[in-house]
């Protein structure tokens, strides 16, 4: 009688894994498949999907059977109750078996995915391959069935583990690298509705900036701002959702007043503590869960005004962990203290400190008599610089800078009036003067946690270049910008500035006055641009001076430190 | 609270007499809505809740009295009256609210009609921590005829100029052509720093200010400054390249700003300079950005006290303290709001014509046969039979009778004008009667009480 049931079940599969047969005999072959392979991987992981549904679900009658077998068993019926469930868990097998067998083949019946158990006078040859299969998988499972309950958890994740490898991971894109698919702007507008501050007027909500112009196509899934339309413009002049000190530093970001990963950060740092100063906490709320809540939209609108940078990304971090850590009794005035210190010890310590640091391992490195070559305007490498010259080293410099941001400018200025002779080039010109330069120092924005550098655009230009000449590259970075994001490419995460900044005037003309009327021309302003570990020698970082791919270590013990 | 503003209406109107010997200048009706509806209207468009109105106690009750007077506004509005005899400046007025001020201040003047985006002036002064920041415009050339102009137009106004830098931004320079001597004198420093500068003299101030609260606590303790544009903010302007301020460090950085400057009373110039916080200097200093370049200095030219303007080229902006631009006003300010132009309860007839561009006040009674084009009549006004009314201002409760015709004209307040009265730009005063069959061209007919008046 069971038997019986186990072939039942055995059957049951069987129709359904001959069904899947017919699909391949009908497809006709595997080229046609390859060659509408990409194509149809939509339809194939959809038709996987609804495989694994009604494997699922056969799996699930028979662990019904199959429980109500072993109740059965448990009753006093003899071992050969075991034999069901061996060959309960075989049927089980082979349905996902039966799935590595179609994956190969992308069958264009995918679409009609209800099996068509009509197709029974059909290729004999199928059959017989599918018997000599399915005898295959007994024989296996009898083995596994033998090994008890152990085989019976790795039965169970055998089908789950190819089932899954074969299931598309679905990955959590971030919000700011999808801006050309619509489902995701919406739920952008629809959080940032949600992240009202709360207690407030409903109409009284975090505007949603709106993208400028026309983007390069490979990089239309960036968000583009215009400089001439702030988010200011949205919001009321007394501002009363945003605070404002929180507006002011969203101006002066989207202005570039403030520019500069570290500048940025200690920017921000200083108006959280205004925050934190005009903070009361409402009545039945607690401290360490209402400001974080509160800090939430005020996030999202300094977001807005220009995305986030790695470093702000890792301040933000640590307020929130600082905040949640506050301990429920404690007064409010001891809690606002104790936040305003511990901004104040982040700042001391991951900013200047390390700066100093930095400029003390640096200084070894630079002898008398170099030429260092620097690009645009690091505030850290500036500082190693006039540290340097301090201590009397006797060195020469060299600025390359690049359009539109001209940064080296400043650098140039910085240096300059502190007495350090330079030369100022534009980027184009870097094979040139590289044979005369014996360092390069660079700054970063970022470290990435597979060893990239994201600095300014051109960076890595300058550091392939500089290979190619044999020049030692140094990355200068403080430990508080090291980032756990992975990326090889520039195109997948970046930021797009401003296109109008390329539009030059000369002399009254502006040639591209009116470009967005030019169909066929798009204007493309990139800030940033990772550069590979091959080309970078050495990062110096207040911890020491790590080779490139040591930064998934650093991460790694500064994550346990916490 | 970022902003406090303050809305100034205990002015006199002396340029225009003729109109506010009987009505106080906040309570002209323009578009027949008072003149101070507009700048009200224009800080609550924006997202203001309160305003501090600085007024007289005759508008006071007026305008808790009159209902037609009344500017409908949902802001909580805060009247405090100061002494009419005129001695009274801006700046003095400021000084005698310093007590309710807490935070920087907008302050507004309540002869502004404008239709400026409010945001592009307070960027600047939240994006440069500016310590003062203003509204201009291109000046606008009143075409209309002026009704008891004799002759030619009197020469402009003193000009004023304006200097600014290369942006456009940044207000360099500022005087009026009345206190300059024999020139125009430029000082070194400012050339120095900003070696191209464009002086602008079309301009109109707007009389919109933003200003720091340390600049209110400045004028505390400094009582020799009255007016707001006419000497404050000359002097603001001068300040900014004083080397006094910038020669001076700011010795304590730390975080206390409530403290006062204890040092002797010559250098309360510092307590309007700004005084950033060490972080604001931290991330100024690794900040890659300057506002110029060509020469040494680091950004603002290590200035702490910085004043801008933001210039209008485009857009609705008069100040209504002359009768060319209050007929002008009149013209234009129905395109601020979004009332229909003619009022609901307005009883016209069928068979008048009434132009496109023309605004009915409310209850009022146009009879037949009359022809209103390109004027504004007023609250509770009655137009009978065949009255052809053009180009003019009608204030409220005028009563026209038949057959008159009035051209490019302006009817005060419960004036009457008799039938068949033929007038063109004339000013009739308040309360007068035109007799019938008059005929009255380019005259400014008064009370004799008025005349009395110097």
């Amino acid at each position: 009688m069971c038997n019986s049931c186990a072939f039942y079940h055995f059957a049951a599969v069987f129709v359904s894994f001959n069904h899947l047969l017919h699909g391949f005999e009908k497809t006709g072959g595997i080229e046609r498949a390859k060659s509408e392979g990409k194509e149809l991987t939509k339809e194939e992981k959809q038709r996987l999907r609804k495989e694994k549904k009604q494997q699922k679900k056969n799996k699930e009658k028979k662990d019904d059977r199959a429980s109500q077998e072993s109740g059965r068993e448990k009753q006093g019926v003899s071992s050969a109750a075991s034999a069901p469930q061996p060959s309960a868990q075989s049927a089980a097998q082979k349905a996902p078996s039966a799935v590595p067998a179609p994956v190969p083949v992308p069958a264009s019946e995918a679409p009609a995915p209800a099996p068509a158990p009509a197709d029974k006078p059909a290729k004999s040859k199928a059959e017989l391959k599918a018997e000599r299969r399915a005898r295959q998988e007994a024989e296996r499972a009898s083995k596994q069935g033998k090994k008890g309950d152990p085989g019976q958890p790795g039965a169970a994740g055998k089908p789950k583990a190819p089932a899954s490898e074969l299931q598309p991971v679905v990955k959590r894109l971030p919000e700011h690298i999808q801006v050309d698919n619509p489902d995701v702007l919406k739920k952008l507008a629809k959080k940032l509705e949600r992240q009202q501050t709360p207690g407030q007027n409903s109409a009284k909500k975090i505007p949603l900036r709106l993208d400028y112009g026309y983007k390069v196509s490979l990089f239309s899934h960036l968000h583009q701002y215009s400089r001439k339309a702030p988010l200011t413009q949205q919001l009321s002049i007394p501002s009363t959702v945003i605070h404002p000190a929180i507006v002011r530093l969203g101006l002066q970001y989207s202005q570039g007043i403030v520019a500069g990963s570290n500048a940025r950060s200690v920017a921000l740092l200083h108006a959280f503590r205004q925050v934190i100063r005009d903070y009361t906490t409402p009545p039945n709320e607690e401290l360490s869960r209402d400001l974080v809540n509160r800090l939430k939209p005020y996030i999202s609108f300094l977001n807005q005004c220009r995305p986030l940078s790695a470093s702000m990304g890792n301040a933000i971090k640590y307020i929130k962990k600082e905040i949640s850590n506050i301990p429920s009794q404690c007064k409010e005035e001891e809690a606002k203290s104790k936040l305003l210190h511990c901004i104040e010890w982040y700042i001391k310590e991951k900013i200047i400190l390390a700066a100093k640091a930095i400029a003390e391992s640096s200084i070894e490195k630079i002898s008398d008599g170099d030429v260092i070559l620097i690009y645009g305007c690091s505030s850290l490498v500036n500082h190693i610089l006039c540290e340097a010259f301090e201590k009397s080293r006797k060195f020469r410099v060299i600025v390359v800078d690049s359009r539109p941001r001209l940064e080296g400018r400043e650098a140039l200025r910085r240096l300059v009036q502190r007495g350090i002779s330079c030369t100022y080039v534009l980027i184009s010109a870097v094979s040139y003067i590289l044979p005369e330069v014996s360092k390069v120092f660079l700054g970063a924005h970022a470290l990435l946690a597979n060893g990239y550098v994201m600095s300014r655009v051109g960076t890595s230009q300058i550091a392939l270049v500089a290979k190619a000449f044999n020049v030692p590259v140094l990355v200068c970075c403080e430990t508080y910008k090291f980032c756990e994001r992975v990326q090889t490419d520039s195109f997948v995460s970046n930021e797009l500035d401003d296109p109008d900044d390329l539009i030059v005037t000369r002399k009254g003309r502006t040639q591209l006055e009116n470009w967005q009327q030019e169909p066929s021309l798009g204007l493309l302003n990139l800030v940033y641009d990772v550069t590979p570990p091959d080309f970078v020698d050495l990062v110096i970082t207040e911890l020491g001076m790590i080779p490139c791919t040591s930064v998934p270590v650093v991460l790694r013990v500064k994550n346990v430190d916490q | 609270m970022e902003l406090q503003a303050v809305l100034m209406a205990a002015g006199g109107g002396s340029r225009m007499t003729d109109l506010t010997y009987s009505t106080p200048k906040p309570m002209l009706p323009v578009g027949n809505k008072p003149l101070m509806w507009y700048p009200l209207n224009l800080l609550e468009r924006v997202g203001f809740e309160e305003v501090i109105v600085i007024t007289t106690k005759e508008v006071q009750k007026m305008m808790s009295t009159d209902p037609k007077m009344k500017p409908d506004v949902k802001m909580k509005m805060e009247v405090v009256c100061v002494p009419e005899d005129g001695d009274m400046g801006t700046a003095d007025a400021l000084r005698h609210i310093q007590q309710k001020i807490k935070t920087d201040i907008l302050v507004v003047s309540c002869d502004l009609i404008t239709d400026v985006a409010l945001h592009e002036v307070v960027d600047l002064f939240r994006a440069h921590n500016a310590t003062l920041a203003m509204l201009m415009s291109k000046a606008y050339e009143f075409t209309e005829t002026v009704p008891g102009q004799k002759g030619k137009k009197r020469t402009a106004e003193q000009r004023d100029f304006v200097g600014v830098d290369q942006s456009g931004k940044r207000l360099l320079f500022m005087a009026n052509e009345a206190d300059l001597e024999d020139g125009l004198s430029v000082r070194k420093s400012i050339i120095r720093k900003h070696p191209r500068m464009h002086i602008k003299t079309g301009l109109v101030d707007a009389h919109l200010y933003c200003l720091k609260k340390a600049v209110v606590d400045f004028l505390t303790e400094n009582k020799s400054i009255s007016s707001i544009r006419g000497e404050l903010v000359p002097y603001l302007v001068r300040k900014q390249f004083s080397n006094a301020v910038n020669s001076q460090k700011v010795k304590d950085d730390s975080e206390d700003q409530t403290q006062k400057n204890n040092e002797s009373s010559t250098n309360h110039e510092l307590l309007i300079s700004s005084r950033d916080e060490s972080l604001l200097q931290l991330a100024q200093e690794r900040s890659c950005w300057n506002d110029h370049r060509g020469d040494m200095c680091e950004a603002y030219h290590g200035g702490k006290l910085r004043c801008y303007v933001h210039i209008m080229d485009q857009g609705l902006c008069y100040r209504v303290n002359t009768l060319a631009a209050y007929i002008e006003a009149n013209r234009q300010a129905p395109k601020l709001f979004d009332e229909p132009p003619v009022h609901s309860s307005a009883a016209i007839s069928e068979r008048c014509q009434v132009g496109s561009d023309s605004i009915i006040g409310a209850q009022c009674q146009i009879a037949d046969k009359t022809s209103i084009k390109r004027s504004t009549i007023g609250v509770s006004s009655t137009v009978k039979e065949r009255v052809k009314v053009t180009n003019s201002i009608v204030m409220h409760g005028v009563t026209i009778e038949e057959g008159c015709n009035i051209q490019g004209s302006v009817i005060c307040s419960n004036a009457i004008i008799g039938r068949g009265a033929d007038l063109k730009y004339c000013l009739v005063g308040n309360g007068q009667r035109i007799e019938p069959e008059a005929e009255r061209t380019n005259e400014v007919i008064v009370g004799t009480d008025q005349l009395m008046e110097i």
